[in-house]
């Protein structure tokens, strides 16, 4: 007897763990796991199928609290790791979890070269411009006048523009939100996760232990005023002259992701051997 | 006129000169008749502009060192040729040959008392349309070294196939040129009749030796950054990979290169970087990674002069603190060391087969002597040993992703498998794999990740272990075949020695040496770094149950078996 197969429909909550999170109270990064398990409900992802990669830092405690097959690796690689991954299990869904230390300081150079790379992965960057895990020292993210223990007086260093670092060096997505408004951010996020290459989303993150003052963001952040463009040209403008709390999708290119060709192949290893015979 | 088991020449030049084509052309003529041979290159860091020289051995048996002192060396200029000093080892047996326009043949030929007899090498090639004087210098060395004009035209003609017919009949005008200037070099020495033999011969530097091995253990992906001397073994599997499914990345970074690979492992598909010390360096921290999250992965290091940039160009067994004691924390991981061109092929295969049946990080100490050389031999004997991982496949209930077990592997879940969820983490973490700080699971998953490894049964692979003398010579890696040499060599003087040398470097066998050492009187350390890394390790690992000696010294000039020989004489 043949009996339709419906495809198993899940809830947000069947993304979460049982781990409890460590993060303080009112972290924004609470919602931000609220977004990702709602945008893979809304997806229908199965859990065992998606991967959720991360660093070093408050941020990247993320995998363990989802209940998805997760990795938390070394500081500021992530990108790497997932790129490893992605290439060889292309079946995956693959999303990167960072933060604003992990992901711009440390991991800098990797960021420049996912982008450029553009493997179909969802890089996921919690910027709440700040140390949080080591309490509060300055992220390239931070405003260069903030004072901390370990800059008295602040950086005096301008802060780094992921958006306009991410677009100039490739990425094929580019969007940004915040953290409080969870349904809009697990919309965004489902939209990434769809979108062919790499897709880069900042989730302004607020840092209420650290940077209380980011508890000012819900009144700042704002709707883009314009739709997202598929035109780096017009993007770069618009990214350049952004105050950093236009929230939405931002940019959406459409580079052919970068895949290279595997599956099984009839030659056999003997065959190898060839190269070494006279 | 005297038959030799071996003889060997060196061929120097100016970096594109075409020193180097002109020995590889010698070695595969030598490899078609039937000898074995080792040919060795040694460069500066520069392409073009800089000095190069061919050094080949060529025996009837199975080579696996340089020779004490060269019996032929050509010179086909002598521009940079000082920068060698002591590499090349000519002596008053040498036969030089030099061109009276190539310069001032080096103070060490001079001081050698070595036979210098004159060619005029680019005149006679300037007599030829489009003739070039490693030809000449090739035809030379063909008629001194018992070779016919066509066995050493063979390999020219097939290199120069897309060149078209002229530089073909030019390379041929010069081989024969310098055949015939050498009817009137007296050079009484000659190469044995090879052993007649139906095995396969093969002809592949370490460095593919190597990369085989790994894809034959079963290596899918691979990530790396290019690096001198570890590039060749990427350029071989960027193609071949693609030919039989699987994939190669180029990273950005050394850091990036390691994190790949870990990421495929633990997507199911065995991963492999090679690097040399600096990309080791910068892989040590997420090697870490792998050990605490049990990811199996393979790492080769061909070692080169260090430390920091060092001479990127040759060889050193220097890495060996860092491959075996780099990693913060404690955290047992497996390292290994080929002994030969041919060995690479065995130890990069085995070393996969190990770190996926044990889901371990694995380091392979290769070097620059093995990696780039080239030899002449006999196909290695295929061996069983196939990565094989324990993989969770039905998974009810609970996952334990790191459950300790009586063998200390756990089942490992890989992404796709429903249950089996879990995060891989550098944390220290409970056997489910969720942070904790704990003492007790950090000492229960310290102790699982010692126990695996200390308990495995790794067989007789450990170590190759040759004779039963009373004094052993204790050494490892690319020094091995040396080493066997020289106590072959003592025993016609009537000392017997035996040669132990570890495959295995970590873990640690106590009892398998001790047993090696069995009635050993006097033990001779031999390695090829300043600050007697190795006999440091054996003090640390092993109890030595008699007087020992240590004959170490840095790169870059080779320890040869004559040197080995002369310790132990000296030692009676």
């Amino acid at each position: 007897m043949n009996i339709a197969v419906t495809p198993p429909a899940y809830t947000p909550a069947d993304y979460k763990s049982d781990v409890k999170p460590i993060w303080c109270p009112g972290c924004g990064d609470y919602h931000v796991l609220m977004s990702f398990t709602r945008a893979f409900a809304q997806l229908g992802l199965m859990p065992e199928e998606v991967v959720v990669v991360s660093g070093i830092g408050c941020s990247s405690r993320i995998p363990a609290y989802t209940n998805c097959y997760g990795f938390h690796g070394v500081h500021g690689r992530s990108l790497a790791l997932a790129a490893g991954l992605k290439v060889t299990r292309p079946d995956l869904t693959v999303v990167v979890a960072s933060g604003d230390g992990d992901g711009y300081s440390i991991g800098g150079n990797h960021f420049l070269h996912a982008c450029r790379r553009n493997v179909d992965m969802t890089y996921v960057v919690m910027d709440n411009h700040i140390y949080g895990m080591t309490k509060g020292q300055p992220s390239p993210t931070t405003e260069p006048e903030f004072d901390t223990a370990l800059t008295p007086g602040g950086t005096k260093v301008p802060p780094f523009h992921p958006l306009v670092v991410a677009l100039a060096s490739g990425a094929n997505f580019i969007a940004r939100c915040y953290s409080g408004d969870a349904n809009a951010t697990a919309d965004v996020l489902a939209a990434a996760i769809r979108h062919p290459g790499f897709s880069f989303v900042e989730i302004l993150s607020p840092c209420v232990t650290f940077r209380p003052d980011e508890k000012a963001w819900k009144d700042l952040v704002r709707p883009a005023a314009v739709a997202a463009t598929s035109d780096q040209a017009k993007a770069a403008r618009r990214l350049m002259a952004d105050d950093g709390f236009n929230i939405g999708i931002l940019y959406r290119g459409n580079r052919t992701p970068f895949q290279p060709a595997s599956g099984a192949s009839d030659i056999d290893l003997s065959a190898l051997e060839k190269d070494f015979e006279l | 006129m005297a038959a030799l088991p071996s003889i060997s020449i060196a061929i120097v030049g100016s970096g594109g000169a075409g020193a180097l084509t002109t020995v590889d052309c010698l070695l595969e003529a030598a490899s078609a008749a039937g000898w074995h041979g080792l040919f060795t290159r040694t460069m500066g860091p520069q392409i073009r502009g800089g000095e190069a020289a061919g050094l080949l051995r060529l025996a009837v048996h199975p080579v696996e060192s340089l020779p004490d002192q060269f019996d032929l060396l050509i010179g086909i200029d002598w521009l940079n040729a000082h920068r060698f000093g002591a590499e090349i080892k000519v002596g008053p047996q040498t036969l030089v040959i030099s061109d009276p326009r190539g310069g001032e043949p080096p103070p060490m030929v001079k001081q050698s008392g070595a036979r210098v007899i004159e060619v005029p090498m680019k005149d006679m090639a300037k007599a030829i349309p489009g003739g070039r004087p490693n030809m000449i210098a090739l035809g030379i060395a063909s008629r001194l070294m018992g070779f016919t004009i066509e066995q050493v035209f063979v390999p020219i003609e097939k290199r120069l196939a897309d060149k078209g017919s002229a530089a073909i009949e030019a390379s041929l005008a010069g081989i024969k040129a310098g055949f015939g200037a050498a009817a009137d070099i007296e050079f009484d020495k000659r190469l044995a009749k090879p052993v007649p033999s139906t095995a396969r011969r093969w002809l592949l530097s370490g460095n593919e030796a190597t990369a085989l091995g790994a894809l034959r253990g079963g290596i899918r992906f691979a990530a790396a950054y290019p690096i001198t001397p570890a590039t060749e073994i990427l350029e071989w599997l960027a193609p071949n990979l693609a030919k039989i499914g699987g994939t190669l990345l180029q990273a950005e970074d050394e850091l990036a290169a390691i994190n790949m690979i870990i990421g495929s492992s633990y997507g199911g598909t065995p991963a492999l970087t090679a690097t040399s010390g600096p990309g080791l360096s910068l892989m040590i921290e997420a090697l870490g990674l792998a050990t605490s999250a049990e990811i199996p992965v393979v790492v080769v290091d061909v070692m080169r002069g260090g430390p920091s940039t060092g001479i990127p160009t040759k060889s050193e067994q220097g890495d060996l603190n860092i491959a075996i004691f780099g990693l913060h924390g404690d955290a047992p991981h497996l390292v290994l060391a080929p002994q030969s061109v041919g060995d690479c092929l065995f130890t990069t295969q085995w070393a996969t087969y190990l770190a996926e049946t044990l889901q371990a990080p694995a380091i392979v100490l290769s070097d620059q002597f093995m990696g780039q050389s080239r030899a002449a031999l006999e196909r290695p004997a295929d061996v069983a040993f196939i990565g094989a991982r324990a993989i969770a496949t039905e998974i009810s209930g609970v996952y334990k992703r790191h459950a300790l077990t009586a063998n200390g592997v756990s089942l490992m879940a890989i992404p796709g498998t429903r249950g089996g969820q879990y995060t891989a983490d550098g944390l220290t973490h409970s056997e489910r794999g969720t942070p904790t700080s704990g003492a007790d699971d950090h000492l229960a998953q310290l102790d699982k990740r010692r126990d695996k490894l200390d308990h495995f049964n790794f067989g007789d692979h450990w170590a190759s272990v040759e004779g039963a003398g009373d004094l052993a010579v204790i050494t490892w890696g690319s020094l091995t075949g040396a080493a066997r040499e020289a106590a072959g060599r003592a025993k016609t003087d009537g000392i017997d020695a035996r040669v132990v040398a570890p495959r295995l470097l970590a873990p640690a066998r106590p009892e398998q040496m001790m047993a090696a050492l069995e009635g050993v009187k006097r033990i001779l350390v031999v390695e090829q770094t300043h600050g007697r890394q190795f006999h440091k390790y054996l003090r640390a690992h092993y109890d030595l149950p008699a007087p020992v000696r240590v004959f170490h010294r840095p790169g870059p000039l080779p320890i040869t078996a004559g040197e080995i020989h002369r310790a132990i004489a000296e030692w009676r």
